[in-house]
């Protein structure tokens, strides 16, 4: 009886402290709130509206017809066309578009002729952006206008598909870089979020700020050790992606690093805007935590951004991983140039200004 | 230095609708150890942080060192030390550590930092310790390493926040010895305590309760002014003594001590001890009056009790 009695009274003690415990409390209500909606709206394995680009070199009705054929399956969305291959292959490696559909210069004979009428070149780096295209390989064309559906029956294919930077499709080579993203923004937004929550535990921060030091210094001067724990990180990561799972390293290290600076800072200057709000190092894991889940879950990491629907995708533009997932992929698996990725670059380092901006702001030199 | 290094008026903090501070005037003497004598939760603390800019007045005016604050508590942040309550150095850094990471951040250069630090572990007998961290030494060593570290850009203004709470009474007059030190060298001292021996060796004394300022003076002149008001008693059954002498008007407070019992009354009087004693009609008590301690200025002054 007297066992019952003081489980009842700890128990009791400790209601009491989390329903004090505003984060924790909210966390409680939050998380699976968030997770659900994050999960039903992300976790969404049939892509639609892949953007692609159409290069036709055979100017034909043929090419047209085909391609409101290809549009009304509603897998792609043409977003561009071009006038050369060239072209669709730069645009792929900067990722503007996913895959381009070429037609060759001879399609009305190649059409009479039952061969593939087409080259889709396909951006292999997700695989499960060229699964889908490689389901509209085999898809029934209709050649002629008013002819029955089907009435074109290639022995072979419709299309023929060049996947680029990943032919054997092996998911690794598109898990490891998005990986990189996931394991920086956990251990990055916690490093630097507990940082500062941790001198306030300990009283640091009151004789800190008795001293001449300012707000912006103190921010700078916490953040600079964890850029190099998050080069060290990007290293270890792609390094042992290589050696261990044989992930190829296409692009150059400058434009690693012009790509994973920004993103680290973003990340470094999040986890200071949380610990400028947390009070304790519990509350500033589980802000992490928060920012943490829809990283993994809609920033392309685990499924492909064009699969989410208009509000995940609208979320995940102002994560930064989801930048990061893009431009590591470019630079590793595509070879992009860091100077074709400009629009995720700028957007982080504006982030990185704007968040430090706030968390300087936040930081107060007084105990009001 | 007779010119005033502290000067407030009218200063007042409230947090909501706590009023930690109540319209206190202030005129602290450069070159002094003045202290602030008050139970806890009776505004030193806020005070202290007010004065040194970490918390905005609600309403008043406080001019530090000839600076307004808080318009330029950044300038003073150069010229003062302070020393928190809770020992706020780095639990994980030595001792040595510590005083390099704080010379860096006051802008010491690196000789000058050196020199600086050689000095300081010297006075403060820490030199032994030097590689020691700050988790592994005991209450007197941290503050005194604390006390170092505040003292490490010369300030012309130690602001000392309750510093010997968690220190040993040997430790105390040692660190005690070293404010004398910073005093005599020009250094003002600004300390909080709720220890009456420790407030007893400042050059001046403020009581605070309830964030009201009661009195302040040096503390003999504040003891002189309770002249005649402190009586002892002796004698039998002094528990029921000390319950009707309450009852009586000019009795302000009664507490044991001992074999005695100690009273304090209202007024002074020359014939205060035949008053009482015929009040009490009790032949078999002896009366007789006593010198006034801090203590009792402190009951005499304050309506509380004192919580140490």
């Amino acid at each position: 009886m007297s066992a019952l009695k003081r489980i009842a009274a700890i128990t009791l003690k400790e209601l009491k402290q989390l329903s004090r415990d505003r984060v924790t409390f909210g966390m409680v209500v939050m998380i699976p709130l968030i997770q659900l909606l994050l999960f039903g709206y992300a976790v969404n394995t049939v892509v639609r509206d892949i953007p692609i680009a159409i290069v036709d070199l055979s100017g034909s009705a043929a090419a047209r017809n085909i391609t409101e054929q290809v549009r009304v399956t509603q897998v792609v969305k043409i977003i561009a066309r071009y006038n050369t291959p060239q072209e669709a292959e730069e645009a792929i490696v900067a990722g503007k578009v996913r895959a381009a559909l070429l037609f060759p210069d001879n399609l009305p004979q190649r059409a009479a002729s039952g061969d593939p009428v087409g080259q889709w070149m396909v951006d292999g780096s997700d695989t499960m952006v060229s699964s889908a295209i490689l389901t509209l390989r085999n898809m029934p064309l209709q050649l002629v206008a008013g002819a029955q559906s089907g009435a074109y029956k290639a022995t072979k294919p419709s299309f023929e598909v060049a996947l680029f930077f990943n032919p054997e499709r092996r998911s690794e080579v598109n898990i490891v870089p998005g990986l990189t993203a996931i394991i920086l923004t956990m251990t990055m937004i916690l490093f630097t979020s507990i940082a500062l929550v941790r001198e306030r535990e300990r009283g640091n921060i009151e004789l800190l700020i008795t001293t001449p030091i300012s707000p912006l210094e103190l921010m700078v001067g916490k953040l600079v050790p964890y850029v190099f724990v998050g080069i060290v990180q990007v290293a270890i990561i792609l390094g042992l992606g290589r050696l261990v799972f044989g992930v190829p390293f296409v692009g150059s290290l400058l434009s690693l690093a012009l790509i994973s600076m920004p993103f680290i800072g973003a990340s470094l200057t999040l986890g200071l805007l949380i610990s400028t709000v947390a009070k304790t190092q519990m509350q500033a894991m589980q802000l992490t935590f928060f920012i943490l889940l829809p990283s993994i879950l809609l920033s392309g990491f685990a499924f492909p951004y064009e699969a989410m629907p208009l509000p995940a995708q609208y979320v995940a533009e102002v994560l930064p991983a989801t930048h990061y997932v893009r431009l590591i992929r470019g630079v590793i698996l595509r070879g992009a140039e860091a100077s074709q990725l400009l629009p995720d670059i700028t957007w982080l380092l504006g982030f990185t200004v704007v968040v430090l901006g706030i968390a300087t702001k936040r930081f107060n030199k007084t105990l009001d | 230095m007779s010119d005033l290094a502290i000067r407030a008026r009218g200063l007042s903090r409230h947090f909501g609708d706590l009023i930690a501070v109540n319209k206190i005037d202030l005129e602290i003497p450069g070159g002094q150890i003045y202290g602030f004598l008050g139970p806890n939760g009776s505004g030193k603390t806020t005070l202290i942080r007010t004065l040194c800019g970490l918390l905005t007045p609600t309403t008043g005016e406080i001019n530090v060192l000839g600076l307004k604050i808080p318009a330029q508590a950044e300038a003073l942040r150069r010229r003062i030390g302070y020393m928190t309550q809770k020992f706020s150095l780095y639990d994980d850094l030595s001792v040595e550590e510590n005083m390099q990471f704080m010379a860096r951040i006051y802008g010491l250069d690196k000789h000058q930092a050196r020199q600086r630090i050689e000095e300081l572990l010297d006075r403060y007998a820490l030199t032994p310790m030097r590689q020691r961290m700050a988790a592994a030494m005991s209450g007197g060593q941290r503050q005194r390493l604390a006390l170092a570290v505040a003292t490490l850009h010369s300030p012309a203004l130690l602001f000392l926040d309750e510093p010997t709470s968690a220190v040993d009474p040997e430790n105390r007059r040692e660190f005690w010895e070293k404010l004398f030190d910073l005093s005599d060298a020009g250094t003002t001292v600004l300390v909080s305590t709720h220890y009456m021996d420790e407030a007893e060796r400042c050059h001046q004394l403020a009581i605070l309760e309830t964030g009201h300022l009661r009195t302040h003076g040096t503390p003999a002149a504040l003891m002189a002014e309770l002249d005649t008001r402190v009586v002892e008693i002796s004698g039998n059954n002094l528990r029921q003594v000390k319950e009707r002498a309450l009852q009586l008007p000019q009795v302000q407070s009664a507490a044991q001590q001992g074999l005695q019992l100690r009273i304090l009354l209202r007024g002074a009087s020359p014939d205060a001890t035949q008053e009482l004693g015929a009040k009490l009609g009790d032949n078999t008590l002896t009366i007789k009056t006593a010198r006034p301690s801090l203590e009792d200025v402190f009951v005499a002054s304050t309506h509380g009790e004192i919580n140490a």
